[in-house]
């Protein structure tokens, strides 16, 4: 089942439009990764998606909901969470008061919720009332993903999410998402780092200069010889 | 000296109120509230108001509380005065503020835009209750008490540094512990990031505006209450508030607390050597060397953003 679908997507910050016309589907449950050169709009892509850059034409659905252009805290309320790439946690907070915002708009008990998140990541628990300014980057891409999953989403977005880590850390940030996966949450994954992010994608797409370039499942992408010359180094 | 730093201090804590909201209001909707004094002396009106005709009308009687100067119609002027100017920011914000936010407009058009509010503001208090200086208990003989060291307190002064520092404990504890409170520091810490979250970010601006206005009208009334009030007390807080804010770091609601403690006690210290009138050049003073050597304020730079 189909439970993401954006079509023909045109979008940008200003009058130049970043986005020209793109189209991405994502199903129930599956990751899909995201790959293409610096400035080929994969970021651009996600805000656009949740309402953070202003979609020109075209369409975004949500389990059939036409959500384009809708508030990002709206969009929140559906079951969609969105990590950006930097600035992804809230420095002057405690890792648990991080998770709480995370779970603003939950009315009921989501204490359990945050047990879930500290089973996920064993390290956030012994750090929960140090403030995220003082965390190191991989702790702080955990709470940054601790804190979209608190609305238990069916679809989460992930902006770069082993950008400026340590390279031991990029592995166990993969493996991370391959857990939060496993629980049964689709993500869209934007990657620098093309290699990893198609081993684990059931689909990937290659986008460039804002456009569509390809399509594919993660493995074909990966065993095709253009993408492996121009993503893969080799 | 030591009842110098006690008055020092008793200012000091009615700057803060002025400083803590400033520095709330800078945090979330990140501009220079030119408007913040003028809300402190809209507070003292609108309890001025409350006092001598809605209390007085309501039959309210007149006595005061034991040895301090104000009684009943001040103990429900007070709080009336706070939500009413907590409505007035919020309003002001609605009607002129989220307008320009709304066009992406920069913060000196914001700024600019709140010059404007702080002179209707102002003017209308002229308008309404005419340049005199007045007070909420004309003619009463204010007996001090004195303590060790030959420090001479009034009573009032005594109440003034309870209910300061009672509001600022209340915001802190509404910050630390509230789930609005969090989402208000969540808010100052990362605008997208909060929405991103779900939070709605126009109803935190809205309680920082009801905040920030509340707190300006207990320090207006305050003030009003220690000295006297006038249509431009609001207006001369503002080099003062300023000064409180900007050397706790602006956006620290702990810096402005402190930050308001220090040019009290600055401003009052220095009338064992200066005229009184040049009380007003010592905040602007401190403002022009923390401006200089320190911009960030004392609790700036490490590793807050």
């Amino acid at each position: 089942m189909i439970i993401l679908e954006a079509n023909g997507v045109t979008a940008g910050y200003t009058e130049v439009n970043i986005l020209h016309d793109v189209r991405i589907r994502v199903r129930a449950g599956e990751i899909v990764s995201v790959i293409g050169p610096n400035g080929a709009g994969k970021s651009t892509l996600l805000k656009a998606i949740f309402g953070l850059v202003a979609v020109r034409s075209g369409t975004v659905t949500f389990k059939g909901e036409d959500i384009t252009g809708q508030r990002p805290d709206k969009i929140a309320r559906k079951g969609i969470s969105y990590v950006p790439q930097v600035d992804n946690v809230f420095p002057s907070l405690t890792i648990e008061e991080n998770l709480e915002m995370g779970a603003f708009i939950r009315t009921d008990d989501f204490s359990q919720r945050i047990r879930d998140i500290y089973d996920l990541f064993p390290v956030l628990k012994d750090k929960r009332s140090q403030k995220c300014g003082q965390l190191s980057g991989g702790q702080r891409q955990m709470v940054a993903m601790g804190r979209a999953l608190m609305l238990d989403p069916e679809l989460l977005l992930l902006d770069e999410p082993s950008a400026g880590l340590a390279p031991f850390l990029v592995s166990s940030i993969f493996d991370k998402i391959r857990e939060i996966n496993a629980t049964g949450v689709a993500l869209v994954i934007v990657e620098q780092n093309a290699r990893e992010a198609l081993k684990m994608a059931h689909h990937g797409y290659v986008l460039t200069m804002g456009r569509n370039a390809m399509d594919d499942t993660g493995k074909a992408l990966l065993a095709n010889r253009e993408v492996a010359r121009l993503y893969l180094g080799g | 000296m030591a009842e110098l730093f006690i008055y020092g201090i008793v200012l000091g804590s009615i700057i803060s109120l002025g400083a803590v909201g400033l520095t709330l209001v800078y945090g979330i909707v990140r501009f220079a509230n030119f408007a913040h004094g003028d809300l402190m002396s809209a507070g003292a009106y609108i309890a001025l108001f409350m006092v001598t005709h809605v209390l007085a009308w309501a039959g309210i009687p007149d006595a005061t509380f034991g040895p301090l100067s104000f009684g009943w119609r001040m103990a429900v002027a007070f709080p009336v005065s706070m939500a009413a100017v907590a409505g007035l920011a919020i309003a002001v914000d609605r009607i002129l503020y989220r307008k320009l936010r709304l066009k992406r407009s920069g913060i000196v058009i914001l700024a600019m835009a709140s010059l404007g509010a702080s002179f209707i503001i102002r003017m209308l208090i002229l308008i309404l209750w005419g340049p005199d200086f007045i007070f909420y208990r004309p003619g009463l003989l204010r007996p001090a008490l004195v303590l060790p060291l030959g420090v001479k307190i009034r009573p009032d002064q005594i109440l003034i540094l309870v209910v300061a520092f009672l509001l600022v404990g209340l915001l802190h504890l509404f910050l630390k512990n509230t789930r609005m409170g969090k989402a208000m520091r969540a808010t100052a810490d990362n605008m997208e990031l909060a929405r991103v979250s779900g939070i709605d970010t126009e109803r935190i601006i809205i309680w920082t505006w009801g905040i920030g206005g509340a707190l300006a009208a207990a320090g207006g009334i305050l003030y009003g209450i220690d000295v006297q009030l006038h249509a431009a007390m609001g207006w001369n807080f503002l080099i003062p508030i300023f000064a409180a804010t900007i050397l706790g770091t602006i956006g620290n609601m702990y810096g402005a607390l402190f930050g308001g403690l220090i040019i009290g006690v600055a401003q009052q210290m220095s009338t064992a050597f200066l005229l009184p009138t040049y009380k007003p050049a010592v905040a602007f003073i401190i403002m022009i060397i923390i401006l200089l050597t320190r911009p960030k304020g004392l609790f700036g730079g490490g590793t807050r953003q």
